[in-house]
């Protein structure tokens, strides 16, 4: 709670308010590089590098995009259907899952904890994972590949919705419901889940922004052009970079050189891939705060 | 609320008892298919490191190798070197992570006003929101050898540019700052919120016995705070063995001039199954980040239970 801090107050105050501006600055100004450099005049950019306010402004990065960037308008496509199909399957996985864990009823209810927790302290990594997805279950150059793996269930989420459950839905409301002669799923889905909206907006934020972030599938499996998200787009890129300067055959570099957009259009990319994300940001802010703290410390 | 249940439980009867478990387990189903499949095959799956693989008979068929893809692992000092990276890096990022996070939060705590306090843990946090691949370009566009902002400011003060990414000895200290810059709202955020719960009566007790601001950090808040640094240092020790594949991968631009300073474990699996094409070393490495990974949670979750059991995780 607030501590008084007696008569050197106010210069305390002062001194605090001054460490913060700048903690913001430097939390916030490297997106305004990058912002200014997609705004900045190619040529102009070439010539005195990248800038905190554009030399010459120009929005010549963002019309290009808009003209001729069918490929960046697709990754888009692909982004916001994977973050929205990934989210809703993953809430509703987790939701199911939670539930009947957070039930006194529930036969084996300790196991199954066990089986949750399990996950959270030991996996088997990139390799056996890799193999099982391609090789099992052929996800390789498909969307499911953006999807399934790692992504959908994660055991953090899922004890913290159990233990949800349990601290906030009273068992009499529960039981009386079963008088009433409501099902199981009538009772999660009209009576738990409007009473748990807080969580649920915390936990698809969360999982939402996962998605929306990722980078790590499509690098694992998916080499097919069509279906590389803005994420994808953007790593795929920065390859084309190294292989310019990595002194490979011509033949490979002019390939590579012709496939890559100007420096003032790659940061105009970046800036579109976390706008929607900084746009939305601000209004859910208090969930993202929810779920750090709830999810931080033990499940 | 017990009798209700009972009551409850009678008027069901048996019949209803099955179906609410049937129901209830069938809820879990898909749940349940997943953590199998994504979860628990990948865990069975790491007999891999043991067989010489064949991608046409797959991971289950391939002959057994014995041990030689970890003797061949050990043959080359890439071992030694991504253990190294690992741990060190980690053990800065602890280090260093939790002093300003602890810092921060306490230094929002003793700030006045509603308005500013929530302006300034909203846009702290925004680092955390961007993906790997973003904040590499926003490196390069303060590292670009030709255009990046640091070195048009060296040129400006008449020094000369420098090739941050073709020389490993910066790359300690550039990852470093983008991993606190990353990362410090975040855990700053999970202590504040175990900062705001200690109670208030403590600090007006140490008042009355005339403790100044600082007295009260060090005999009040440092250790009603001690639980949570030790929770979340432990998390942090027992993933000792791996790293941000991110921050690893992304943010060096993949510069083979730097590898010896930035490749980690997770970097070199990733490397050796798709670069060289070389599924015995990167299985051998992914085995052993697993199972010591393990056994470190195991072993600092032990200590902590002797010390102090209400801390340790389980």
């Amino acid at each position: 709670m607030e501590i008084t801090m007696g008569s050197k107050r106010k210069g305390g105050q002062i001194v605090l308010n001054i460490i913060f501006v700048l903690l913001v600055v430097a939390a916030v100004a490297p997106f305004l590089l990058l912002l200014s450099s997609s705004l900045t005049d190619e040529a102009t950019l070439v010539q005195s590098g990248y800038n905190f306010i554009p030399k010459k402004f120009s929005l010549g990065s963002y019309i290009y995009l808009l003209d001729s960037g069918e490929k960046i308008m697709r990754g888009y496509g692909i982004t916001v259907f994977v973050t929205l199909v990934g989210t809703v399957l993953s809430v509703l996985f987790t939701i199911m899952f939670a539930y009947p864990l957070s039930r006194k009823e529930l036969p084996f209810r300790y196991l199954v904890s066990f089986f949750v927790f399990f996950t959270m302290l030991f996996n088997g990594g990139l390799i056996p994972s890799y193999m099982m997805w391609t090789q099992m279950f052929h996800v390789k150059n498909t969307l499911w590949a953006l999807i399934f793996p790692s992504l959908l269930m994660n055991g953090f989420y899922i004890i913290m919705m159990r233990s949800f459950f349990t601290a906030s839905i009273p068992d009499a409301l529960i039981e009386a419901a079963r008088i009433d002669g409501c099902g199981e799923y009538g009772i999660l889905f009209k009576i738990v889940l409007p009473l748990s909206k807080p969580m649920l907006a915390t936990i698809s934020l969360m999982v939402g922004l996962g998605y929306w972030n990722d980078w790590t599938n499509s690098l694992y499996y998916v080499t097919d052009e069509k279906l590389f998200s803005i994420q994808a787009i953007l790593n795929t890129i920065i390859t084309n970079i190294q292989f310019l300067t990595s002194g490979q055959s011509a033949a490979i570099q002019s390939s590579a050189a012709s496939a890559l957009p100007s420096v003032g259009i790659r940061m105009a990319i970046a800036v579109i891939g976390v706008i929607p994300v900084l746009c939305i940001y601000p209004f859910f802010q208090k969930y993202f705060v929810k779920g750090i703290v709830v999810g931080g410390v033990k499940g | 609320m017990e009798k209700q249940t009972t009551i409850a439980a009678k008027k069901r009867g048996r019949m209803g008892k099955w179906k609410m478990t049937i129901a209830l387990f069938s809820m879990m189903l898909p749940g349940f298919i997943y953590l199998i499949i994504n979860n628990y095959i990948p865990m069975a799956g790491l007999v891999i490191a043991f067989k010489r693989f064949d991608y046409s008979l797959g991971m289950w068929a391939s002959p057994w190798a014995g041990l030689s893809n970890f003797t061949y692992l050990f043959k080359t000092n890439d071992a030694m070197n991504i253990m190294r990276n690992t741990i060190l890096y980690n053990l800065v990022f602890i280090a260093l992570g939790h002093l300003v996070a602890v810092t921060v939060a306490i230094m929002l705590n003793f700030l006045r006003g509603n308005m500013n306090k929530k302006v300034y843990q909203t846009l702290i946090l925004v680092p955390y929101l961007i993906s790997m691949v973003v904040v590499s370009y926003i490196v390069f566009a303060f590292l670009s050898q030709e255009n990046g902002f640091v070195n048009k400011v060296i040129e400006a003060f008449g020094g000369q540019p420098i090739s941050w990414y073709t020389q490993a000895k910066y790359w300690p200290v550039i990852l470093t700052i983008v991993n606190l810059w990353k990362g410090f709202g975040y855990s700053s955020i999970i202590y504040y919120a175990t900062v705001i719960s200690i109670d208030s009566s403590l600090y007006e007790a140490a008042r009355v016995d005339g403790a100044g601001v600082w007295r009260q950090i060090w005999h009040v808040t440092l250790p009603g705070l001690r639980g949570t640094i030790i929770t979340m240092v432990l998390l942090a020790i027992g993933r000792m063995f791996y790293s941000d594949f991110g921050l690893f991968y992304q943010v060096p631009m993949r510069s083979g001039l730097i590898s010896s300073a930035t490749d980690t474990i997770d970097v070199y699996v990733y490397k050796a199954l798709t670069q060289l094409n070389d599924v015995g070393r990167a299985s051998a490495a992914g085995f052993l980040q697993s199972v010591l990974g393990f056994a470190l949670v195991l072993t600092v979750n032990f200590i902590v239970r002797k010390i102090d059991k209400e801390n340790a995780l389980f």
